[in-house]
């Protein structure tokens, strides 16, 4: 088992943000996470990156507990994410900022970067080389040297999933990925997730966009005021009358 | 690039002739401390301008530089180069220490805690009679020898200061573009998106914290030999914020700004002191200060960004920030 979170509880004052929630994420595939706004589920997403510390519950990813552990030391163990709200490095090149990504890929130090060590611009280049593969992979190569700001909000978005990759992480969290996309955007976004499983990525999926979570997902667990309602298949879930009572009932974007 | 090799060319051609045309001490002596305020400003310039952090206690680092060279070639008759790499050592271990905890803190609590600690650490020059002299200051520091050559004149200790600002840019022109300054620039863009792109965070911004002291350690070395006495008073909170002031004027996360920041800072305090008198017969310090702050307030209407992005103008249109 990749990713195992076991009874996992948060309070924010005296609200329970996440309420005693349980999964498993297997190699190689994507769970999504849904549920209605304010369902905790980027608050699961902070507790499994270090963002956030839970009250009770455990977090084990690989064989090795997450308790406590840094996000930046997280993220060594192979595990990244995106943000909800975009965290790009807004004056930094489209480019750069998949370089910053492949932080971890380098070893070059404060010291030998002031020297500039004869390595560090072998490995310099070669982080910049790998960063342009995977800007070909989500199709913005043209746009590598302008400022990452300067990109149409469809594109930043998909400059932050290739940033998450970049590190070439075993696990990606993705906090609603699809938000403000049009559906031509959207039809990308799919298509590159199902191509990132293919290459072997595993991935959590946050989304409310119900269309691209049922094509894409795996399996689903469904989060109603910190709780988990339901969890299994996508057919499994559209099934369930717990879950269409809760959420999916009064949405009609279910397809 | 070629053009940037061309530049830097004759930079660095003029700086090595400036001297011959140079007849005044007093004109040479402007050029090295220039020279020493850059060398710090740098410094600053990383810990401001790429890991967004700031401080307004780098005087107390400069000094402590000072100090460490004054106790150490006259108390202790250490040789001259052990006690310059110490003046480096000093301040950046103590950098170490006080920055784990301090930088912790954000904006403004940030700038108040290295404040208190420029305020600190400039009471101890003046208390610590027995180890600084107090306030009337040590002398006796003898003059840099390095291999048998003495820095025994200006003319030398000028091109001994550029030399070694040159050694810095360099440095830090690499640091800045390799794997090390970018993630300092994504920390000033996103902590966040730093931390879960693997970088570690606090310990860069130590890091840079601990290099900008190096660098105000070693200038303060560079300055005690320079004029061979030390005193608590170029040392105190006044100068801390002029620091400040040469990185923000120079232009934050810019290359060149340090050097013009510094450049425009301490020539426009030498201007002054000398035209105001001129204009406003009987004029003291005060209107000195007013026409500076004035003087500074038009850049930074005129050019926020500051000196350093008038280079922008010489690069190509770059396609603008969205709105």
């Amino acid at each position: 088992m990749l990713l195992e979170i076991n009874a996992l509880t948060k309070h924010f004052g005296g609200v329970a943000a996440v309420k005693d929630v349980s999964f498993n994420v297997r190699e190689g595939e994507i769970f999504a996470l849904i549920g209605p706004n304010g369902a905790g589920k980027t608050t699961v997403f902070n507790l499994i990156t270090g963002v956030l510390a839970p009250d009770t519950g455990t977090m084990v990813f690989m064989g090795r507990p997450l308790a406590g552990m840094k996000p930046h030391r997280i993220a060594a163990m192979g595990l990244t994410r995106t943000f909800q709200n975009l965290q790009l490095f807004g004056r930094m090149s489209v480019l750069e900022n998949v370089m910053a990504g492949a932080h971890l890929k380098g070893k070059t130090g404060f010291l030998k970067s002031l020297a500039r060590w004869p390595g560090s611009v072998a490995e310099n280049k070669m982080i910049e080389r790998d960063a342009l593969k995977l800007l070909k992979e989500v199709g913005l190569e043209d746009q590598a040297g302008l400022y990452a700001a300067a990109l149409p909000f469809g594109q930043q978005r998909l400059l932050e999933i290739a940033r998450s990759m970049a590190s070439n992480p075993r696990l990606v969290l993705l906090d609603e990925p699809a938000a403000g996309l049009n559906s031509a955007e959207t039809k990308i976004l799919a298509g590159y997730l199902k191509h990132l499983r293919e290459q072997g990525k595993s991935m959590v999926l946050v989304e409310h966009d119900m269309e691209t979570v049922m094509e894409v997902a795996d399996r689903i667990m469904v989060l109603n005021f910190g709780e988990s309602i339901g969890e299994g298949t996508p057919e499994v879930i559209q099934a369930d009358p717990k879950v269409i009572k809760a959420y999916l009932g009064e949405d009609d974007q279910v397809a | 690039m070629n053009k940037k090799i061309a530049l830097w060319g004759i930079l660095i051609l003029a700086f090595a002739l400036l001297p011959l045309f140079i007849k005044s001490n007093y004109l040479l002596g402007v050029l090295i401390v220039i020279g020493l305020y850059t060398i710090i400003v740098i410094g600053l310039g990383i810990l401001m301008g790429y890991a967004g952090q700031v401080s307004f206690g780098h005087a107390a680092f400069f000094g402590m530089g000072s100090y460490t060279v004054a106790v150490l070639t006259t108390a202790c008759h250490w040789p001259t180069i052990p006690a310059l790499i110490a003046s480096l050592i000093l301040p950046g271990l103590v950098a170490a220490i006080i920055g784990g905890p301090t930088l912790k803190l954000r904006e403004l609590y940030l700038a108040l805690a290295t404040l208190a600690f420029g305020i600190l650490v400039h009471i101890l020059f003046n208390e610590l009679k027995g180890i600084t002299g107090g306030p009337s200051g040590m002398t006796g520091i003898p003059y840099l020898s390095i291999g048998g050559l003495v820095f025994d004149r200006d003319i030398k200790f000028y091109y001994l200061v550029w030399v070694t600002v040159l050694l810095v840019s360099l440095a830090v022109h690499n640091l800045i573009h390799s794997r090390m300054g970018r993630a300092m620039r994504a920390i000033r863009e996103s902590e966040h998106a730093s931390e879960t792109s693997g970088i570690d965070t606090a310990g860069l911004k130590l890091q840079a914290f601990v290099f900008s002291a190096v660098l105000a350690g070693l200038a303060g070395g560079l300055y005690a030999f320079y004029v061979t006495f030390v005193s608590p008073s170029p040392f105190g909170f006044h100068t801390s914020v002029q620091f400040v002031l040469m990185a923000v004027v120079g232009g934050l996360g810019t290359f060149w700004g340090p050097l013009l920041g510094a450049g425009l800072v301490v020539a426009l305090g030498e201007v002054l002191r000398w035209a105001i008198p001129l204009v406003i017969p009987g004029a003291g310090g005060e209107y000195q200060i007013i026409f500076f702050g004035i003087i500074l307030m038009l850049i930074m209407v005129i050019k926020p960004e500051g000196l350093g992005a008038i280079t922008d103008l010489f690069k190509k249109p770059r396609v603008e920030e969205v709105q």
